[in-house]
This record gives structure tokens, sequence and C-alpha cells, in this order.
């Protein structure tokens, strides 16, 4: 039990980052169907800035308290993924408006493979070792021995649900907030209606990156590690988040986001004592065909934890084939 | 080693250019040119072959180093080969660490008349690569590749100086056994040749002790996440945790393990032996366990550490030892054979009993290094510290191991 | 006309001398050669997918993966089979039409993004099981590969030993080169007989618009997965083809970033254009020993040592060149005259 709830808090933090990132996919999809695949190297550039700042302000020797150290690292990271999603949505995107569905995904790829390379040339391809500068306790749950979650990680589950909040408050109370999802329902008829789309558009792409931003600085600190190339896969899982809680909603990247943390944790968790055939009747359990080879080995795993990164593929293929919407999903996407 | 190095592997073609840019490359081996009156000493070419670009160009570079260092020594002894004095000249090529360009490279060095091969670097390069030398009949021996799958193919010429991964598994799992006496392990790996085949040694060893050995669990040369995969072995409580991998995966699993409350001894193979897993893993780092094949930097020859040192201005990091002994042994069996001709030399080459840099080297019928050292190191105020060498199924100091290392004793 | 004639028997001979010229140069050139070819086979095998039915597959190296798994299984050690050539291919072949069957089934009534990301985690998800197959069952040998795969042999004739023919030494190489043309040939064939065909406009019709093709009576689900089998099978051959070659095959030879490789050709070349395409996979190929044998020198001649590798300035370059063509040539360099055409009526209208 310890064990199953020790998992659902891995997952839950995964799951927060994910919400996060999945975040950035689905409002610019909700306005310009677009998939930015260029968003997961965002997340990876406020890693790596938020790296060389914690990085400078630590060695600097200077009398700064941990958590001011790593709200300045995050303070520098938020501007410069904003401008980047700026840059992004201004000198990829935004030529391609009128180009057909594809151009604007074969730019994205081209985006990823510079921003990669880019960070590469910058920070060198040695991971870099986020430094262990707060103190990161970790509080027993339910006895010692038992389940237990970390400072950091609450810091992450409270940080990302006040962001969700956060952006649920701006997109439907303020005038800023409502101009974007006009635009996103038609963007013609909310220029009409005096929005100026092209500004609502370069926003949500800066929006998005500055919550990116936020994600990179967690990861950092929550593996310890920054890597050039630990945006994508990073991008393409939160994406299927995305895509699993209807692309194009908020409450649905949400959702998906902290669902498909969970089902991986859990499937990592548990899948290879489902699958391991010794277990079976028939097969393993007493008389069957393997019944040799699970008394010497005691296992026969036909999947385990090294299909961890199949689990976000194969929901976003369930979900796209039989609930293209996703879970909250209202628009049904057939717009040819 | 047998790090993979995720090169994009299409640096295949442009044939076209390639032909132009290929003129200003050594020229294919001028065969025939009868040497003018005056006995001008005869050019003997060995390849040398490692990644010098990627991830892992500066252990490329220490490998191409080690073996420049034995040509010059060769050189500036004024060997003599059936009575002509020759001059050896080493043919580096980089291969990317991608078995296409290894193939590729392979090939190059077929071209030129190579007459033997230092390399590759990577296992994975290597397999691919020594089919093609074996089909042009020249020896290849490895300063690094530790796949066993190298030596298995059947071909003659293909040798390795350093420990298998099937030597160096056990090697650490039988340190394992003799200080932590465990009775249930884990064996967590990264889905990759080097990692799983080591790993899949160290569990043999263990289970054939007697250890309860958990179903194995992976993630990937790039996982960050470990927390859901130790979770699921800290229901289990093992008792030692053995993972096969590189140190940038290897630091954050060791972390986040210690932020568990995993208290099992954590052991890893030469891919995790770094200081890097220091910095990776910050004081949960401090008294893991790890291994090297071979002997560790400190423990090689002396009188090489210093030409090393004064030819490159620097210490080897890892594997320079062994392709300087690699390039060595290939000339000790030229001069024992009296012929730079691969065909005459390789009989000399299999037998030959040489003591080097990393100690006494011999070849067991498949080619590779006969009771191969090991080393085990602990990690100690962020730097990893030998804390034994195996020899011959025995546990040695590092100072046991210099006296027996001495010439004329060594071997036994 | 004959000026024509001329134009293609010279290309012809010069094409057939190249692997005796490359030889003598060095036997290396011939195998770059041929891994030039085997790529612009690929990139025309993925041109019937994305250029002429315009299905954006990011997944492509999937079915490459199953051709060479299919050829490393059937003719090696590994099992002990040593089946031949004409048996194996043509199975590889059938597996990987499968395959891109399997996949597009469910998957075509996507739209075109929705069926990138799809086809991209399809690659990944084969490639992941190809790693991971060697538990609790060995049946891709895992993350170590299968080594020691039998080369092509037709007969008598061994394509990995040296031949003597008409007084002329032919290499291992220089051989699998003629077939590799052979291949090439044929393909490029199919492309430009597929191009002005009844399938090959409907593919066409449904690139433009779906909707409309539909409703021209195009059973646009079918022809699409018509695309999606031919270009899976011509990925399986070259598979196929390329185990043969190496001797060797293991999951790392069929990562994401070789699908994206292969689309940036058709992509850059001219989606749909089969010289477009042929052109863009030689540019392509040879950027990247260009830039190794100009940038690493001019580097070390300029600063004293190496501050950009070429590898990372050929994936920069390569990104760019994705967002630049998007940007001004979004029909690609050589675009096909289909997009011309239409592109000056644009203006015209």
């Amino acid at each position: 039990m310890d064990i199953l709830l020790q998992q659902i808090i891995n997952g839950l933090t995964t799951g927060s980052v994910y919400a996060i990132v999945a975040l950035g996919y689905t409002m610019v999809y909700g306005v310009i169907q677009l998939i930015n695949f260029a968003h997961g190297e965002v997340v990876m550039i406020g890693a790596m800035v938020a790296f060389t700042v914690i990085m400078a302000l630590a060695g600097a020797g200077l009398p700064l308290p941990p958590f001011a150290i790593v709200l300045a690292g995050v303070l520098a990271a938020i501007p410069v993924c904003m401008a980047l999603g700026y840059l992004l949505e201004r000198l990829a995107y935004r030529p391609l408006r009128h180009a057909p569905r594809l151009a604007p995904l074969i730019t994205a790829i081209g985006m990823s493979i510079v921003l990669q390379h880019l960070a590469l040339l910058i920070w060198g391809r040695d991971p870099r070792a986020f430094p262990q500068i707060m103190e990161n306790t970790s509080f027993a749950i339910g006895g010692t021995g038992g389940a237990a979650i970390s400072s950091v990680q609450i810091a992450i589950i409270l940080l990302s649900l006040a962001l969700m909040a956060g952006l649920t408050w701006f997109v439907y109370r303020t005038r800023f907030g409502i101009a974007i999802r006009a635009t996103a329902e038609d963007v013609r008829v909310a220029a009409l209606m005096g929005v100026d789309a092209d500004r609502m558009i370069a926003a949500t792409f800066v929006i998005g990156a500055a919550l990116a931003a936020v994600a990179g600085v967690m990861v950092g600190t929550y593996y310890g590690i920054a890597h050039y190339t630990m945006g994508f896969t990073l991008g393409l899982k939160a994406f299927s988040a995305a895509v699993l809680g209807g692309i194009g909603n908020l409450a649905g990247a949400m959702l998906g986001g902290l669902l498909l943390g969970l089902v991986e944790a859990l499937g990592t968790g548990y899948i290879s004592e489902i699958t391991d055939l010794c277990r079976w009747p028939l097969i393993g359990d007493g008389g069957g065909l393997l019944t040799e080879r699970c008394a010497a080995d005691g296992h026969v795993v036909l999947f385990g934890s090294n299909y961890q990164d199949v689990f976000a593929f194969l929901v976003l293929i369930l979900v796209l084939v039989f609930r293209p919407s996703g879970l909250l999903g209202e628009r049904v996407s057939e717009r040819a | 080693m047998n790090t993979t190095v995720r090169t994009l592997s299409l640096s295949v073609a442009a044939a076209v250019v390639a032909i132009g840019c290929g003129k200003q490359e050594a020229p294919p081996a001028p065969q025939a040119q009868t040497p003018p009156p005056a006995p001008v000493a005869e050019v003997v070419r060995i390849g040398h072959v490692a990644p010098l670009t990627g991830g892992i160009a500066h252990l490329g570079k220490d490998n191409e180093n080690g073996a420049h260092l034995a040509l010059d020594e060769a050189n500036a002894a004024g060997i003599k080969l059936g009575g002509k004095p020759v001059k050896f000249e080493l043919v580096a090529e980089d291969d990317q660490g991608d078995p296409k360009v290894g193939n590729t490279v392979a090939q190059k060095l077929a071209d030129a008349k190579v007459v033997g091969v230092v390399g590759h670097l990577n296992s994975g390069v290597s397999i691919p690569a020594s089919a093609i030398y074996n089909q042009a009949g020249i020896p290849m021996v490895s300063g690094s590749s530790t796949n066993p799958a190298l030596t298995e193919q059947g071909f003659t010429g293909v040798f390795r100086v350093v420990g298998r991964d099937d030597q160096q598994g056990p090697a650490v799992a039988n340190y394992l056994l003799a200080t932590a006496k465990p009775k249930t392990a884990a064996v967590i790996d990264d889905a990759t040749a080097y990692g799983e085949g080591l790993a899949n040694e160290v569990e043999k060893t263990l289970k054939a002790a007697g250890v309860k050995v958990l179903p194995r669990e992976k993630g990937t040369d790039k996982t960050a996440d470990w927390k859901a995969v130790l979770t699921k072995i800290k229901g289990k409580k093992p008792d030692v945790v053995f993972y096969g991998g590189m140190d940038a995966t290897g630091g954050p699993l060791l972390k986040q393990a210690r932020e568990l409350k995993i208290g099992a001894v954590f052991s890893f193979g030469d891919g995790g032996c770094t200081d890097k897993m220091a910095e990776l893993a910050g004081a949960a780092a401090e008294g893991m366990i790890c291994s090297q094949a071979g002997i560790p930097v400190q423990a090689a020859g002396k009188q090489f550490l210093e030409a090393y040192k004064t030819k490159f201005d620097m210490d080897p990091i890892l594997y320079g030892p062994f392709t300087y002994d690699a390039a060595k042994l290939l000339i000790a069996a030229m001069q024992q054979a009296d012929s730079a001709d691969p065909a005459k030399y390789l009989p000399a080459l299999q037998s030959i009993d040489y003591n080097g840099a990393t100690g006494n080297i011999q070849f067991d019928e498949k080619g590779d290094r006969k009771d191969a050292e090991m080393t085990i190191f602990t990690m100690k105020d962020g730097k990893i510290a030998p804390l034994a060498i195996i020899k011959s199924g025995k546990s040695l100091t590092l100072d046991e191991y210099a006296n027996l290392a001495s010439p004329g004793t060594a071997g036994k | 006309m004959s000026r024509k004639t001329i134009g293609i028997v010279l290309v012809a001979l010069a094409l057939l001398a190249l692997p005796l010229v490359l030889t003598q140069v060095g036997t290396a050139w011939v195998r770059i050669a041929n891994l030039a070819i085997l790529f612009i086979f690929l990139s025309l095998g993925l041109n019937i997918v994305v250029g002429m039915a315009g299905l954006l597959d990011f997944g492509y190296v999937a079915f490459y993966a199953v051709g060479a798994y299919t050829w490393a299984l059937l003719a090696s050690p590994h099992f002990n089979l040593h089946l031949p050539f004409w048996a194996i291919l043509p199975i590889g072949a059938l597996f990987a039409c499968v395959a891109g069957a399997l996949l597009g089934a469910p998957t075509l009534r996507l739209r075109g993004d929705y069926l990138a990301i799809v086809t991209l985690g399809f690659g990944e998800i084969v490639r992941i099981f190809m790693n991971n197959l060697s538990a609790p069952f060995n049946v891709t040998n895992g993350p170590k590969g299968i080594t020691r795969i039998d080369g092509l042999a037709v007969g008598g004739l061994d394509f990995r030993a040296t031949d003597r023919f008409l007084g002329i030494d032919f290499t291992g190489p220089a051989k699998y080169y003629y077939v590799l043309l052979l291949l090439l040939l044929f393909v490029i064939a199919v492309n430009l007989r597929l191009q002005n065909s009844r399938i090959g406009r409907a593919w066409v019709a449904i690139r433009e618009d779906e909707i409309a093709a539909k409703a021209a009576g195009i059973d646009t689900r079918n022809v699409k997965l018509l695309a999606f089998a031919m270009g899976a099978s011509f990925g399986g051959i070259a598979g196929g083809m390329f185990a043969a070659m190496q001797g060797f095959v293991s999951p790392e030879s069929f990562v994401l970033h070789e699908s994206i490789m292969i689309l940036a050709m058709v992509v850059l070349g001219g989606m749909g254009n089969v010289w477009g395409v042929i052109a863009g996979a030689l540019l392509l190929s040879f950027v990247p020993e260009f830039l190794r044998y100009t940038v690493e020198p001019a580097q070390k001649m300029l600063f004293g040592r190496l501050l950009v590798e070429p590898e990372v300035l050929r994936m920069l370059v390569f990104g760019a060149a994705l967002v630049l063509t998007m940007r001004f040539r979004p029909a690609g360099l050589w675009p096909e005259s289909w997009h011309k055409r239409e592109m000056r009526e644009g203006e015209a209208a």
C-alpha cells in the first residue's frame, strides 16, 4: 500500500510538470491549430538558463538564502523563454499562417533541431548537474519506511496547481483572456470585433513559453540534471497529455497531464507484475509450459519498465483512434 | 567501454565530393614503389580508429594518443624488419561512434593497406568493422571494446587487450558478494548493448551464488526520472543494486534512490565509474562501488605514464595505456615474425607473451586477454579511488599489484 | 530528342563506370556511394507517402527497421536460418507493408498533423520493441543487435567476395552498387509511373483537398492506405539491403533522427518531384561530408582548435534548411511541375 501511495506521489509530481508543459501546447493549438513541436525545447532552454544563473549566484558566495537563488533562476528563465516563444512565433510560424498544414509542422521540427544544437553549443554535450542548494527534506507518510514526499515534490505540485489556477483566471476573467478565447473561436470574427489577432496569437506563445520556463526549472531541480536533449521526449509526452485531455482545452491539458503522469508511474510500477507469466495460470503457475524457468528464475516478465516510454505513445494512439476529441474536448477535430 | 554516441548516423554519402576531398587524405598505399638504392626506411602503416568527434571524443583522443606514443617509441628505437629499417606510420581515423561510419572507415584503412588496426573504441562499432578487417586479412586489437560478442565471431585476427564485460561483471558481483553479503539484489540497466550486457553478467554471477535477483528494471540512456522504477525496487527491499549504464543516467539514479531512502549498496560498471557521478549525485555518491576493466590509470607502467605526460602534457584518461599496449603488441609480433605481412605475423600475435604498461598480455584462442585484470573503485570525497585489483580471482591492493606486476614476475 | 538520348546514355555509362573509378581511389568511396543510393531509395519510398499523398510520416524508419530485421533474422546464425535473398526480400517487403497497413488503417482518418505525431510514436514504439525483445524470449537480440548476417548471394555469386569479370576486379561493395542501382531504377520507374497514373492523381487530389477528393468519388481511405503500404514496402526492401550490406543491425540505426533525415531529403528536394527528391537526398548526403572536410580544417586554421564540430554544424544546417525551405520555397528547391503550374495560376488569379 505504501508503495502504491509512493507511486501515486511520483506520478502526480511528473504529471504536474506534464500538465504545465501541456498547457503551452494546448493554448497554441486552440488558437491556430498548430502543434508547436519546438515547445519541448523551450522547456529545455528554461532549465539551462536557470541552471546558469543559479550556478553563478551559488558560486558568487553572496549571502543569499537558497530560496532566493532558485527564484532568481526562475525569474531569469521566464523572460528568456518568453522572448524565445515570441521569436518562434514571429519568425518561424507567422509567415506560414496561410501555408498548407504540413509546412508549419516541418518548420517546427526544424526549429526543434536548431534549438537543441544551439543549446549543445552553449551548454555543452555533458549533462549539467543542477546544484543542490535547496534543502530537500522528505516527509514520511504513514510511519517510517513507508511512503515519503519531499519538499521539492510538494513545491512542484503546489506551484503547478497555482499556475493552473492563475492561467484559468487569466483566460476566463480578464479582458485579455477573453480576447484570446475569441481569437481561438474564430480569428476573423474576433478581428472584426476589434481584437488584434496577431497579438493574441503571439500572446499564447509567450504565455506558453513562460509556463515552459517554470516547468524547465521544476524538472531541473527535481531530477538534479539538465541536458540539451531533455526537452524533446518531455515535449512529446506533454503533447500526448494535451491530446488525452482534449487538445485546445485548458482543463483537459491539466487533467491529461496528471493522468499521464499516473499512468506512467503505475505502469512502470506494476506492469511487470501483471505480465509476469509465472503468475499466470496454465502457463507458469503449476504444470505450465514455463514451470522450469519459473522455478529457476522466479519470474518470466513479458513487459517491464523497459516499455515505460511506450505508455505515452500508446495512450496517444488509443485516444486518437477511439476518441479523437480527448476526454474533455468538445470540439471535434474534423476541420480538414 | 561501449558508450553509444548517438550521432545522427546519416553521415553516409557524399560520394561525389568526398572523392575530391579524399585526395587530401592519405593516398592509397603505394605498394610496389621499389626503394631507391640507399636503404630508405620502408613505411609500415598501422591504423587507429576511435570517435574523434561527438560525446566521447576526449576518450577517442586518449586512445589515439596511446597508439601514437607506441609508434613514436618504435620509430625512435629504429626497428628493422626482414633486415630493412622500417618507419611506422599511424593512420588515424574518426568513426564518430557510429557503426555505419565505422564500416566506411574500416574500408578506408583496408584500402590504405594498413598491416594492423588498433581500435575501435565502442563495441557497437568494433563488431561490424571486424568483419571488414577479417575479410581484408588485417589483424585488429581493440583497447577498449568490452562486449563479449566481438571475439565470439570466429574471426582469427580479432583481439582485445581489455577485459570483457563477462569478466568485469563477475568481478564486481563477486566483490559485492564478499563485502555486502546480499540476500536480494536488484539489477537495472539502460537498455543499451553495453549496459544490458554488463547487467546480465552481474545477474548471472549473483544468481549462481544463490542471491535472489529481482526482475530486471530498465531505463534508457537518457532517463532522468528513475522514481517509479526505484519505488518498485524499494518495495522489494534489496541489499544491493547494480546499474549497468553511464554516469549521465547513473548519477540521477543514485541521487533519487537516496531521496527515496533506499539504503542498499549501489554499484556500477565502468560507465558509472567516473568523478562525474559525484557531481550528478552529490553526497549520495559517497561510498558507491564501481568497477573498471583493466587496471586503474595510476597503476599503469611508470615509464609509460611519464612518456605520455611528456608528449601530450596531460595524463591518460581511461584507455590510453591499453591502446598503447595494443600498438606495441602489433609491433612486437612483427618483430618476432620479422615481417610486417599480416599473414606472417598473425601467428606470433596469437602466441605473444608480452609485458606492457597494463601488465602481462597473452591471448586465449578467441583473442581475449588471458586473466585480464579488473579494478574495483569506491567514491571517496567526490573522487573515485581504487579499492582493489582483481587478478586471477584474487583481490589485490594497489601496492600488492605493483609488486606483482614488475617484469618477470607478472602473469601468475 | 536525340540529344536527350545521348545524355541518357552518357549518364548511364557514367553510373556504370562509377564504382570502378571509385575503387581506384578507394573501396571506401564505393561504400559511401552505396549508402547514398540507399538513402535516395528510401527518400523515394517516402516520397510516395509524403510527396504524392501528402501524408506526413515521421516514423518511416520503422519500416526500414522491419525490413532490416526480417533479413537479419532470416539470414543469420541468430536463429540459424539462412534463407535465400529471393525469399527474404519479398518477405521483408511484405512485413513492412503489413506494418504500414496496420499503422495506417486506424490512423488514416486522422488529420495530417495528428497523423504525423502518431507515426512518430509508432516509429519509436517499433524501435523500443526491437530494443527490448531479447527478454524473456530472445527474438531480436536486443540492443546488442544481430551480427554475422548473410550477405547477398545470387546463385553461386557471393556479393561480399571480390570477383573477376572481363579482366576487371569487382569488389564486394562494387557489386552491391550495381544491385542498388538496379533497385533505384526500379523505384524511380515506379515513382514516375505513379506520378501520372490514376492512383497518383488520386493521391495528389487527396493531398490538395481531401473533402473535394472524396466528393469526386475517390475512395480516400483505401487510396491513402495504398500509399502507406507502398511506401512501407520500399522501406522494407531498403532495410533488407542495408542488413545484407552491413552484416550487422541494431536498434541504434533506426532512431527518430533517421526518419527526420529522410523526410528532410524529400521536403528539401521538392515533395512529389522524383528528380527533386533525388537531388535533395544527394544534397543532404553531400553536405555533412562537405562540412567535415571544410569546416574542421578551416576552424583549426582560424582558431587553432575545433569550436563547432561538423556534426553539430550539420544538424544546425539541417534544421535551418527545413525552416527556410518552408518559409521561402514551401514546395522544395526543385518543386514538382504541378506545383509550379499551381503557383503561376495562383499569381494570375
